[in-house]
């Protein structure tokens, strides 16, 4: 099965290990990886912040790039979901809404894809370690996955999950507005942090580079024992 | 200046809330409270999701047919025997309330709870003209003896108090010399009240849903002051927003019922009330007179834009009670009586964006309000239209945020400008790089790190090391 993989800016610029660690997984499900060397960014900061004539022409950028795509994988909830904005977007432009559709129609989160297009629940990872995970918000609320993650961390052996307190509020990335409501930005991740050391994890697991960059550049701030982690690299991880 | 609350800026206004350490305690165990009794209240009724389709549609139906509706709403309101009033301003609504008070020389006005008095800033109004205006909900009657002070919270308007400043408030304004315990307190301002409804000459309320079919009024609380207010008095004026309505008692049924449990996680308040009109012959209590006065106050502005499912709003406050904006800075750092992110959404939309455009903003867009909405208002996507309406229309944002979203935009829409930009990040950085790490960064990336820190692009981008593969490989 051929796999054209979207990395997200941020996985191209400051995670490039988190796409080798996607790579691999999706190899030994037997994808053949495809990465369309055109692609950018989805386009989010632009559209969140209200610049929609401006976003048109990223969304249609990429609706090309990834017009050839059988499937379209990409290790965050939240650049998935903007693809599946496109539609609405391009609403007054009936021929590219059309490709909007058939893109967003074909694009999966990683963890969406591993269990519900290759129907793997065990990657047969292993990690010692107490952990817990972070729902980011467009992944759960917005692209509607709340088990995949979930189902494929179950099996990782050694790993022990507890869950994340209050888990349901948002860690205060939201894009643009960590740098614009920064002092707003800084509770809610502060609080984040908090119920994370509740559970004594020394692991933080997340599947969006953008809450990972958010929480785990307050830990690094505040100086915490903690840990920060893809999901795609925790998935991935063989231990003897 | 009805809705807008003081005239301090948005960061001031929020600076204040997050130093305000006793209401975000109130606020994030309030809201810890509520999100269990709400999941309760939504796994008893079952097929929620169901649910909420239904309300949409519900609401959805009667908004589209809004002139039918309040047609039929006011045509019964007359054959029961009462008096219809549409205002289409908060003045014109507040003239009317005043005339009536004049007529019957009302030295006394006892209140149920109402927003849509707040938001036409009706108490002043009648107060200007003389008559003594008592609030007899327990939250907002706590705000009025503290001078006035502004709701934080559509459905608890004292939310940002605890009852250690409720106990001092009532000491030091009506010499209240017991506990802080809950019951001391509400049975202090109980008695307070009780002589109160007793001598008033007007009761006013608010309206949660109007019924059309019937030409009845409905009204969802737990203290049964309203009861009071609508029994009592001899003359009863109720308030509401235009869109308040439901066709007939069947739908009333589901939206109350979704009311209560998203609203306080209840199956039902303690009273749910239903009136249509005056006193008949033969009727023990309620009033001789009865009014409604229907507000738009520019709600039919909203109807036919891309905002108009905010008007399928049911003030139940469970977007609010989700919000973690909310949670930290409080109601009253939106500085409207509407806070939160409905308030976000509808106080732009009544009262214009020059007093309001922070407000879509203070959201990080985290979707937890859409996703608590009993009636499915996409609340983050009006708030993502607002954006759009303040950069593409208003262009009231700042220059340096148009110019980053422009070269933002044209390098994410061509291949070549985005991997000069990519390549050239780790060059560009490195003067500010440390151990990997970003601690000081410059321009817009000053937010960012001022809190935390921000990782230094890799030399090697996943794009170079795919290419590298691929070579390896062949
Ligand atoms: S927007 Fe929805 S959740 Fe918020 S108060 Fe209105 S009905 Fe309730």
């Amino acid at each position: 099965m051929k796999v054209s993989l979207f990395i997200t800016c941020l996985g191209d610029v400051f995670y490039p290990g988190v796409g080798k660690d996607v790579v691999e997984l999706l190899e030994r499900y037997g994808c053949e990886i495809d990465f369309p060397g055109e692609q950018t960014c989805c386009g989010q900061p632009a559209y969140n912040s209200g610049y929609h004539k401006d976003t048109k022409k990223t969304a249609k950028h990429m609706i090309q790039t990834f017009e050839h795509a059988e499937y379209v994988v990409t290790p965050s909830g939240s650049c998935a979901v903007m693809f599946k904005e496109y539609p609405s977007l391009l609403k007054d432009e009936p021929r590219w809404k059309q490709r909007a559709e058939e893109l967003s129609a074909k694009t999966y989160e990683l963890t969406q894809f591993l269990y519900r297009v290759l129907k793997v629940n065990d990657t047969e990872a292993s990690l010692q370690a107490r952990a817990t995970y972070h729902t980011s918000c467009h992944m759960t609320r917005l692209l509607g996955e709340t088990e995949a993650p979930y189902e494929l961390l179950s099996n990782v052996r050694g790993l022990q999950l507890k869950e994340l307190p209050n888990k349901q509020n948002c860690c205060g990335f939201g894009g643009t507005f960590a740098v614009k409501m920064t002092p707003i930005s800084e509770q809610m991740v502060d609080e984040k942090v908090e119920h994370i050391e509740e559970t004594e994890a020394e692991i933080l697991i997340g599947s969006d580079s953008g809450c990972l960059m958010n929480i785990g550049g307050r830990i690094d701030r505040l100086n915490k024992p903690v840990k920060v982690m893809h999901i795609a690299q925790v998935l991935n991880s063989r231990e003897a | 200046m009805p809705m807008k609350i003081g005239d301090h800026s948005f960061d001031q206004r929020v600076s204040k809330g997050l130093g305000e350490t006793h209401m975000r305690e109130t606020v994030r165990s309030a809201q810890g409270r509520l999100h269990t009794n709400k999941s309760k209240a939504e796994e008893d009724l079952g097929n929620w999701e169901d649910w909420r389709t239904l309300s949409e549609e519900i609401r959805s139906h009667t908004l589209e047919n809004l002139d039918y509706y309040l047609e039929q709403l006011s045509d019964n309101v007359i054959k029961n025997g009462g008096h219809v009033f549409f205002a289409e301003t908060a003045e014109e609504a507040n003239q009317y309330v005043k005339e009536v008070a004049v007529k019957k020389e009302a030295k006394k006005i006892i209140k149920s709870k109402s927003m849509v008095t707040e938001e036409i800033s009706m108490n002043e109004a009648l107060e200007r003209a003389g008559a003594e205006v008592i609030e007899s909900d327990l939250g907002e009657y706590i705000l009025q003896i503290d001078d006035h002070d502004p709701p934080s919270h559509i459905v608890a308007p004292a939310l940002h108090k605890n009852k250690e400043q409720i106990r001092e408030t009532f000491e030091r304004l009506k010499g209240y010399d017991k506990t802080s315990k809950p019951e001391e307190l509400t049975q202090f301002a109980r008695e307070q009240l009780r002589q109160e409804f007793l001598e008033a000459d007007i009761g006013i309320t608010g309206c949660n849903f109007a019924v059309a079919e019937s030409g009845s009024v409905s009204l969802v609380t737990n203290e049964g002051n309203a009861r009071l207010a609508t029994t009592i008095p001899k003359t009863q004026i109720s308030v509401m927003g235009m869109e308040r309505i439901v066709p007939t008692w069947e739908e009333l049924d589901v939206m109350v019922s979704m009311l209560c449990r998203s609203a306080v996680g209840q199956k039902l308040t303690s009273y749910v009330t239903g009136l249509s009109g005056p006193r008949e012959e033969g009727d023990l209590d309620g009033p001789e007179e009865f009014h409604l006065v229907i507000v738009d106050n520019g709600r039919s502005n909203i109807l036919g834009t891309a905002f108009q499912s905010a008007l399928h709003c049911i003030r139940c406050a469970a977007c609010i009670n989700v919000c973690p904006v909310y949670r930290h800075v409080g109601g009253h750092s939106y500085g409207s009586i509407y806070p939160g992110p409905i308030g976000a959404v509808l106080s732009p939309l009544l009262e214009g964006y020059d007093d309001h455009k922070d407000l879509p903003y203070a959201s990080s867009l985290c979707a937890a309000c859409t996703d608590a909405c009993p009636v499915k208002i996409p609340l983050h996507e009006h708030l993502i239209e607002h954006r759009r309406i303040i950069a593409e229309e208003e262009k009231k944002t700042t220059r340096g945020e148009t110019y980053a979203m422009k070269g933002f935009s044209v390098t994410s829409s061509s291949p070549r400008l985005f991997d000069m930009a990519t390549r050239a990040a780790p060059i560009m950085s490195s003067p500010f790089t440390k151990e990997g790490t970003i601690d000081k960064g410059p321009g817009p990336l000053k937010g960012w790190t001022d809190v935390r820190s921000f990782p230094a692009p890799e030399k090697e981008r996943f794009r170079d090391w795919f290419k590298s593969r691929k070579k390896e490989d062949s």
